[in-house]
């Protein structure tokens, strides 16, 4: 396992516990990349064939990396949990992917593109792997137009472009509200290709529970067959994590019911640093909750935001009455009051805590006074409502499927909801942890959005990681591997596969009277309340108090039915919902130890007039966790971000 | 196999490739419905017209043959196919659901093997009353009234004779009306399988299926009820 | 602004079955109190938590985003796939189109090609097989050329996108009286063959794309037109209209060898 001290650069006398990421430091941060693909190792293609990789999860990131992969020769096996590789959750993003195509010629440059993210995450990403990203954005789009992705087209049949949250520029390309399905659509063809051609095996309904790491490498996984129950071990020479975030440790989330951070969980305690779990996403366009047997939170695109305003009413005894009869001068319309040159398009978090402070002012609207307007009647009268239909029209359906309300005739009512999560496992500049051969890529790992995420910026990162990257940084790992050199029939294997088979039989157990889901409920509503929109101190340890308490008596009284052999869905969540309730427990000791506000991440004692109050003397860096044996007692390490070219800044808006 | 065969090969065993030979077929039948149904009309013109069209039909000999094989194979191939395709569509769901949610396919559509299956009784019977058997004793040559001068039949005599009789007309009735649900589903079928009903074209192809069937009932119907009520005899 | 709420007391009648080759029956399960704003699913979450804490199976149904888009969850409310509104799947099904006292029937999507796993849960891996058989564009990661260099007509990349929207669920499938793919197929083939860029293998996609589908064990379209009517991204028949044709033009050049 790595581990090396080396000293930061740019912060005199602050010493980087985690190793140097690995990107070339000999030139300058245009060059790196280029450079860093230069200087990579490369495995003959005839020797590729004996190489295996391991993919688990099958969305942007794991779906155009297998394919990609599998295109130069790897052997591949592909894993994921749904029934078809297509279902992954990248499927419902719905806005669109940014790339610094500049084809609106409005001044984008791939530059823009890497400043607008640094400073949209609030300074706490790393410089390398952000302007790689915005270099790889522009190869994104060609690739998935070559494939086949419907993107919009404006009428001479070139690509259209809108703008986005956090930005000043019109660089987001999207397929109507589907832009997620379509490009996955594009990924999950490629990957249909390979699969077609023999060259990746796929396994779907099957489950990763645990990493199996030998000699200190990462040289497979264990894993459960959802349909028949049968838990077994799959070898391979690089095992490659895609497997989303850990938005459900919030139960209530916009994530599918079985995202899940059993995979990157696992691996953590086979020993890989788990990086920034404190930076969650909250979403600011959802539709508010409606009650307690709530599953699942809907989220509407950012988009919205172009034509939408955001309102409350000016005074709390009008937040009863109908929308339309308050007048213009009674309203609040909060967003471009506060942030006049970004307006309704204020960033992510911004608008998040901007809605949140109007609601805890007593001016929310809706049940529970838990929403705010967003008001399309001006886009409809400057516009025509044909053309806001035909802009938003799968949301306008949406809304109205899930309220009951026609969004055409009153404004609608959203709440922010947990959305994505920025952290996730440490890498380095290859996406490799500090376990060699275990890489993890997309949204999985925690690299490219710092505090907070632009939006937009998701489906860029899992398709550059998975059609970019990993193919040009893997053989680094690769080159100095035997291939082949371990079966799972070796002993890790089988101590691996024992100790998973054992976890389920102890579930099965316990037999107690409580539903799996009624301790995820718990622990969700625990965790948004404590270490959600706004954390504070007391309330991270408090949480940090009660999460082990919850963990326990999830091993004494919860309940799963059924048997281990045979499709048994409580036994699946019950599985993601223990690792979640050791998930939580981390994600505040996170919140708790960075004692600063940045992005996603808001503590209430640090804000200037309600805004985030970076503390970049003591907190530009990026926290990777060891696990030692209690999630409450990890060992932080840092790394510190060396900005050489961007300067910090106050992020603002206004 | 030559690649030519085995390509025709796969295609008759398509699922596309036996709906194509179907609604070609089908094709070819509507054409000969229709043709048929002009000829039967001509009985509105007086027996001489009637009489001279069928003897014009007769004298064609061999050609007739021809045409009568044609036809016989279209039936066939239209039939065998369908049988083939209704046989998988059975297997492809054996658990039917409790409750029937049928949403936009019409009865016509629901019923077409059963219109098929009658229409082909019919046409067995049609058959058999007016071009083979010797019901009413149409090929006595001791009839005179079903003979003309020079030795050819006496076509409009065979009509009124054989719809005089009521439960003929009836069943004759009931043919057409299962021919023109047949129809009024097949026609629109047939653009839609052979790749032409256009979104644009669609709606003109459901219209003028529609008219088309009721086109070929009103037609065939307005026979039997003029003779049965003594307008024409 | 209240949302106004009410519950609802429902008889469900739902398929259980314990596996492929078991038989399979209705049971019957009181649903009591459902708020009228929750989802179908959620209704089903409230009977299952029932289920469970009376120390019984839950009920077995996939699902998974709840937003309409992945298309996991797959059920025949009262004979009807995806339930009685229009557009929507069963994740979008709320159950304020639902009246308190009404008995609701609950099965599996119904086709051979599809077998049951467990009660409402089915093996749609027939999907899958006919992907794989050409469900693609052959482009190689690196290899593609500037975006912007093939105009694509926007009424084309508009058609190509309104069959892309298609997200396998198989209420096609469910809704066919024959129990065809020919929708799902057919949306399949309308996505890229619409495309420039998928023009060079058009052919060759829809033969094996067709021929695959057909060793599936689905049945044959008959133009019923349900399929349509029951898509929850109502992908039109035109797209099977553009498959007949395409499987009718490629087979002849196939014949032909041109």
């Amino acid at each position: 396992m790595i581990s090396e001290v080396h000293d930061s650069p740019t912060h005199p006398g602050r010493v980087s516990d985690t190793p140097p990421d690995g990107s070339p430091t000999h030139v300058p941060l245009a060059q790196k990349w280029t450079t860093h693909k230069a200087e990579s190792k490369l495995i003959n293609p005839a020797n590729r064939r004996k190489y295996t990789v391991i993919v688990v999860g099958s969305g942007l990131a794991g779906a155009a990396a297998a394919a990609t992969l599998s295109e130069q020769g790897y052997n591949v096996k592909c894993f994921c949990y749904q029934d078809s590789p297509r279902r992954a959750h990248s499927i419902a993003a719905q806005g669109g992917i940014n790339a610094a195509k500049n084809y609106q010629n409005d001044g984008d440059s791939v530059h823009r593109l890497f400043y607008d993210t640094i400073k949209g995450g609030d300074f706490r990403a790393r410089e390398s792997n952000v302007h790689r990203l915005a270099e790889v954005s522009v190869q994104i789009i060609d690739q998935c137009v070559a494939q086949g992705v419907p993107f919009a087209r404006e009428y001479g049949g070139l690509l259209a472009n809108r703008s986005f949250g956090g930005t000043q520029v019109s660089r987001t390309f999207y397929a109507a509200g589907q832009t997620g399905q379509q490009l996955l659509l594009g990924a999950y063809a490629a990957l249909n290709k390979e699969i077609h051609q023999g060259l990746v095996k796929m396994y779907s309904r099957t489950e990763m529970l645990d990493l199996v790491v030998v000699d200190g490498h990462a040289k497979g996984i264990v894993v459960r067959d959802m349909v028949t129950g049968k838990i077994s071990t799959h070898a391979g020479d690089a095992v490659l994590l895609c497997t989303g975030g850990y938005g459900n440790v919030f139960y209530l989330s916009t994530n599918a019911k079985g995202c899940n951070v059993t995979a990157t969980w696992r691996a953590h305690k086979r020993g890989a640093w788990f990086a920034n779990p404190c930076y969650t996403q909250i979403h600011p366009t959802c539709i508010p909750v409606s009650g307690d047997y709530q599953s699942k939170l809907t989220l509407m695109s950012e988009s919205l935001r172009n034509d939408g305003r955001c309102w409350v009413p000016k005074r709390k005894e009008d937040c009863g009455k109908p929308p339309a009869s308050i007048p213009e001068e009674d309203r609040d319309y909060y967003l471009e009051r506060k942030y006049p040159s970004f307006g309704n398009l204020a960033p992510r978090d911004i608008a998040s805590r901007a809605a949140k402070e109007q609601c805890d002012d007593g001016r929310g609207v809706g049940p529970g006074g838990l929403g705010v307007y967003l008001d399309f009647a001006d886009a409809i009268k400057r516009l025509s409502e044909g053309k806001i239909r035909e802009r938003y029209g799968n949301l306008f359906e949406m809304y109205e499927q899930i309220t009951g309300e026609n969004a055409y005739k009153q404004p609608m009512r959203i709440y922010p909801a947990v959305h994505y999560t920025m952290g996730g496992l440490w890498v380095d500049y290859n996406l490799m942890s500090n376990i060699p051969g275990l890489h993890v890529l997309g949204e999985a790992n925690f690299s490219d959005h710092g505090a907070n995420r632009l939006g937009a910026s998701a489906l860029m990162q899992g398709l550059a990681d998975g059609y970019f990257i990993i193919p040009a940084t893997l053989p680094n790992y690769l080159a100095g591997q035997k291939p082949g050199q371990f079966t799972s029939e070796g002993p890790e294997f089988r101590a691996a596969e024992e100790s998973a088979r054992e976890r389920t039989r102890r579930l099965l157990s316990i037999n107690g009277n409580r539903s799996v889901a009624s301790f995820h409920r718990e622990l969700g509503l625990l965790i948004w309340d404590k270490c959600g929109m706004a954390r504070t101190r007391e309330g991270l340890a408090e949480a940090l108090k009660k999460i082990p308490d919850l963990r326990e008596q999830f091993w004494k009284n919860v309940r799963v039915p059924g048997s281990g052999d045979s499709f048994n869905q409580e036994l699946e969540m019950a599985g993601r919902v223990a690792d979640f309730l050791e998930f939580g427990e981390l994600l505040c000791l996170d919140a708790h130890t960075r004692d600063e506000s940045c992005g996603g991440h808001f503590r209430m004692e640090h804000q200037v007039e309600g805004e985030a109050d970076r503390d970049d003397a003591n907190f530009s860096y990026v926290s990777a966790w060891e696990y030692t044996g209690d999630p409450g007692k990890s060992k932080l390490r840092k790394e510190w971000l060396d900005y050489e070219v961007v300067h910090f800044s106050t992020r603002s808006y206004k | 196999m030559s690649p030519i065969v085995q390509s025709l090969c796969r295609f008759y065993h398509s699922s596309i490739g036996k709906k194509i030979i179907v609604a070609v077929t089908g094709l070819g039948l509507m054409g000969f419905i229709l043709g048929h149904l002009l000829g039967n009309l001509q009985i509105f013109l007086g027996p001489d017209t009637i009489n001279t069209y069928a003897k014009k039909l007769h004298d064609l000999g061999l050609l007739l043959w021809v045409v009568r094989l044609g036809l016989l194979a279209m039936v066939a191939a239209h039939i065998v196919f369908t049988i083939q395709l209704t046989r998988e569509n059975r297997t492809a769901r054996k658990q039917k659901y409790a409750l029937d949610g049928t949403r936009k396919a019409t009865k016509a559509s629901v019923i077409m093997i059963w219109s098929g299956v009658t229409i082909l009784v019919f046409i067995i019977y049609h058959l058999m009353h007016f071009t083979i058997t010797r019901t009413n004793g149409y090929y006595d040559p001791a009839v005179s009234r079903y003979w003309l001068p020079d030795g050819s039949h006496n076509v409009y005599n065979m009509m009124i004779d054989g719809f005089r009789v009521w439960y003929v007309s009836a069943f004759y009735i009931l043919g057409m009306f299962l021919l023109c649900s047949h129809l009024s589903h097949g026609f629109a079928s047939v653009f839609q399988t052979l790749g032409l009903a256009t979104p644009r074209l669609r709606r003109p192809i459901h219209v003028a299926s529609l008219i088309f069937a009721w086109g070929v009932f009103a037609g065939n119907v307005s026979i039997p009820l003029a003779i049965l009520s003594g307008l024409k005899s | 602004m209240a949302v106004s709420q009410s519950s609802l007391n429902l008889t469900l009648k739902i398929w259980r079955q314990a596996g492929p080759d078991q038989p399979g029956r209705f049971d019957t399960h009181e649903a009591k109190g459902i708020p009228d704003s929750a989802s179908f699913l959620e209704m089903l979450d409230i009977v299952n938590e029932g289920i469970i804490t009376k120390g019984g199976d839950p009920v077995v149904f996939d699902h998974d985003c709840r937003e309409g888009i992945c298309g996991t969850c797959s059920m025949v409310i009262n004979g009807m796939p995806h339930g009685p509104k229009r557009g929507v799947t069963t994740c979008q099904l709320h159950m304020r189109s639902f009246r308190n006292g009404d008995t609701i029937w609950i099965e599996p999507w119904r086709a051979k090609a599809f077998p049951v796993i467990r009660d409402l849960a089915v093996d749609r891996n027939a999907f899958e097989r006919i992907q794989q058989a050409g469900g693609y564009i052959t482009v190689r990661t690196g290899s593609a050329p500037e975006a912007n260099s093939v105009p694509v007509p926007k009424d084309d990349a508009d058609a190509s996108f309104a069959a892309a929207a298609c997200i396998g669920c198989g209420a096609c499938v469910a809704a066919c009286p024959n129990a065809s793919a020919m929708l799902f197929t057919a949306a399949k083939l309308s996505h890229f063959n619409l495309l420039p860029q998928g023009k060079p293998e058009a052919d060759k996609r829809t033969l094996a794309m067709v021929r695959t589908m057909d060793e599936q064990g689905f049945g044959n379209c008959t133009n019923h037109y349900e399929c349509e009517a029951y898509c929850p991204k109502l992908i039109s028949v035109e797209t099977i209209r553009q498959m007949n044709r395409d499987y009718r033009n490629a087979s002849a050049r196939e014949t032909a060898g041109v």
